[in-house]
């Protein structure tokens, strides 16, 4: 109760309940999130159900346009799958992909930033000079390559079946940098303060004083970054299966599927590669908008230099 | 600031070696040579001998010490699908991710520039406004999602401009250029846009934030306190110094420029670099994957020496700063 009602007096509920765009992606993003969540009660068919597929109701446009049944809301693809329901479980994909590679790469780069920045010297001088190395060849691009070489290792078919761990792997491990920097410039700063002279006197261990007294105040930076590199992850899962090195057809996330409809708008069927592309744009602009609101919140000058 | 370019360069040597070893070991795990060359029809001991004599059956590092060695002479091996020196191969794809590139850059920086600098001087005007959130929608549009849209709209329900292919090239020396023609230039359009499409509103907020920050400080206000004219204050005093930032962003950003390429030139099937990797990672055409490797691996890093010693030239607490840590 008493966290409530802290909550309820903080800066970040007073801006949050001025800002209508901030509360208009949240709205956005809860409603996304829970149906992704409980896809299989949602979603009207289930498109990994081969029994539910049929190839004769393939490529009917959606219900407002002239051919549409009601019968799908949205339409169907190429192999005559209900798009709403294939896009609500390829956006589940994309989302488990996008929350586990954050996930990966908050856990490797907040502990080589808070050690790193803690101890300093040669070992902190190497991780820099590898997380800037790495920035300098763009997150994309290295995820590409680890995917295009990993992919031509194990044979495409045998690829398919690994592709959730192994792309959540690629994008945790290609953006790292971000997190270590991040929390090593709030290190170096929280390092110099007093309560932390304080601890080292009263004699704790260096791991008790990163983790239990510096790790809390570098939280705020952090959970700005996360939400930016949710967005990130998502649209890279998007550009990986975009180019067939990412999600297979069979159990597609949006990428995917904007790939696999890509050739039906030379036919006119735009709903298979369009709706998909909408979807992604909607998802992404408000984890966006919403890290945007969060950074003017909990530091206006973070990401300035 | 000869220690400065002296540990710039060894960086980037320690680097072009991890990228030669990375590029080795790929070699080395994708795809069996002595299958691709021989077929099946051979017997056991005559694969063995054959190994022997390319030198396979050597210790890593001696290969290694040979591929390098090879590496350095521009040699990578023979793509198995052009049955060609894969450097050849990539040599005759370059100039189309270059025009490419380079329009996309012009693109860039002619809307960028004036752009940024607007809404850096009138932040509360409308269209500063609009700029400034659409440049946060621009960034969440994919590359490929621009692109696919573009192709319907303006290819298949307008018909106006052509959806994949470079038109009609003309050679110049090896080098096969789309502008020059008339149909060249309606082949790039399309792909320049896309490729622009994501970096734009980045340069455009970059800009804005440089030059505001720029605004505030103390020899602007100076600048203000004589009596200069706003022009005067605006466009030589502070433009000026707000370009530094923002070429050695661009810099960096070449690495996601050539990241988008791969899924510009794979939507709209432009022939150049990248719709050829994604070709040989298809074909699973190891000595062209890892000559492309390199090569992107050893411009990157090349261009990224050479704009870290042009800002330690011209902003010294880089130089100061790079010898404490």
């Amino acid at each position: 109760m008493s966290t409530l009602a802290t909550f309820r007096e903080s800066y970040l509920w007073y801006s949050f309940k001025r800002d209508k765009i901030a509360i208009a992606s949240l709205l956005v993003l809860v409603v996304l999130f829970s149906s992704a969540i409980f896809a299989p009660l949602i979603a009207p068919y289930n498109p990994y159900d081969p029994e539910m597929i049929d190839i004769m109701n393939s490529e009917i446009p959606p219900a407002w346009e002239d051919q549409g049944t009601w019968e799908f809301l949205l339409g169907t693809d190429s192999q005559g799958r209900d798009m709403l329901s294939t896009m609500i479980y390829g956006m589940r994909i994309s989302i488990i992909i996008g929350l586990g590679a954050v996930l990966l790469q908050a856990f490797l780069g907040v502990l080589i930033g808070l050690f790193a920045g803690y101890h300093g010297g040669r070992l902190d001088a190497i991780f820099m000079r590898a997380a800037d190395v790495q920035l300098s060849f763009s997150y994309l691009m290295v995820a590409i390559f680890l995917s295009a070489v990993l992919q031509a290792v194990v044979g495409v078919s045998r690829f398919g079946e690994i592709a959730v761990p192994f792309l959540i792997l690629v994008i945790g491990f290609s953006q790292w940098p971000q997190y270590a920097r991040t929390v090593r410039a709030s290190v170096l700063a929280e390092r110099k303060k007093e309560y932390v002279e304080a601890a080292r006197v009263a004699g704790f261990t260096s791991s008790r004083i990163i983790l239990s007294q510096i790790f809390p105040n570098t939280l705020s930076p952090i959970l700005v970054l996360s939400t930016i590199q949710v967005a990130n992850a998502v649209m890279s899962e998007a550009a990986l299966s975009f180019l067939g090195l990412g999600m297979p057809i069979d159990r597609p996330s949006l990428g995917s599927l904007i790939n696999s409809g890509f050739e039906y708008i030379f036919s006119g069927a735009w709903w298979i590669t369009i709706l998909p592309g909408a979807l992604l744009v909607v998802l992404v602009l408000s984890i966006n908008l919403l890290g945007d609101f969060l950074r003017d919140v909990f530091n206006p000058k973070l990401y300035k230099g | 600031m000869i220690a400065f370019v002296i540990r710039r360069v060894i960086q980037a040597l320690i680097v072009i070696f991890i990228i030669s070893v990375i590029g080795f070991a790929v070699k080395q795990s994708v795809g069996d040579p002595v299958r691709e060359m021989t077929g099946i029809s051979v017997s056991a001991d005559e694969l063995q001998e054959f190994r022997e004599t390319l030198g396979l059956n050597d210790p890593w590092y001696v290969q290694y010490v040979r591929f390098l060695g090879r590496a350095i002479q521009g040699d990578l091996g023979n793509s198995f699908f052009y049955k060609r020196p894969a450097t050849e191969v990539i040599l005759e794809k370059a100039p189309a991710t270059l025009e490419l590139v380079f329009v996309s850059s012009l693109i860039i920086i002619v809307f960028s520039i004036p752009l940024g600098v607007f809404s850096a001087i009138r932040p509360n005007h409308f269209l500063s406004r609009i700029l400034m959130s659409g440049s946060i929608v621009g960034v969440s549009i994919p590359v490929f999602l621009t692109a696919i849209m573009m192709i319907y709209v303006f290819s298949v329900k307008l018909g106006w401009l052509p959806s994949f292919g470079r038109g009609e090239l003309v050679m110049i020396g090896g080098w096969d250029s789309g502008l020059l023609t008339v149909d060249g230039w309606r082949h790039i359009l399309m792909p320049s846009i896309a490729l622009s499409s994501i970096m734009l509103p980045l340069f455009i907020r970059l800009i804005r934030a440089e030059m505001m920050e720029v605004l505030e400080s103390e020899y602007i206000k100076f600048a203000w306190a004589k009596g200069l004219s706003n022009r005067r204050v605006w466009f030589v005093h502070a433009f000026k110094n707000t370009l530094l930032p923002v070429i050695t962003v661009g810099g960096v950003q070449l690495g996601v420029t050539i990241a988008f390429t791969i899924l510009t030139e794979t939507v709209f099937q432009w022939q150049g670099l990248g719709f050829m990797f994604m070709e040989a990672v298809e074909r699973s055409d190891s000595p062209l994957l890892v000559a492309y490797l390199m090569f992107v691996g050893i411009v990157m890093v090349v261009v990224n020496t050479i704009v870290d010693l042009i800002y330690g030239l011209v902003n010294p607490t880089i130089r100061i700063s790079g010898a404490s840590s």
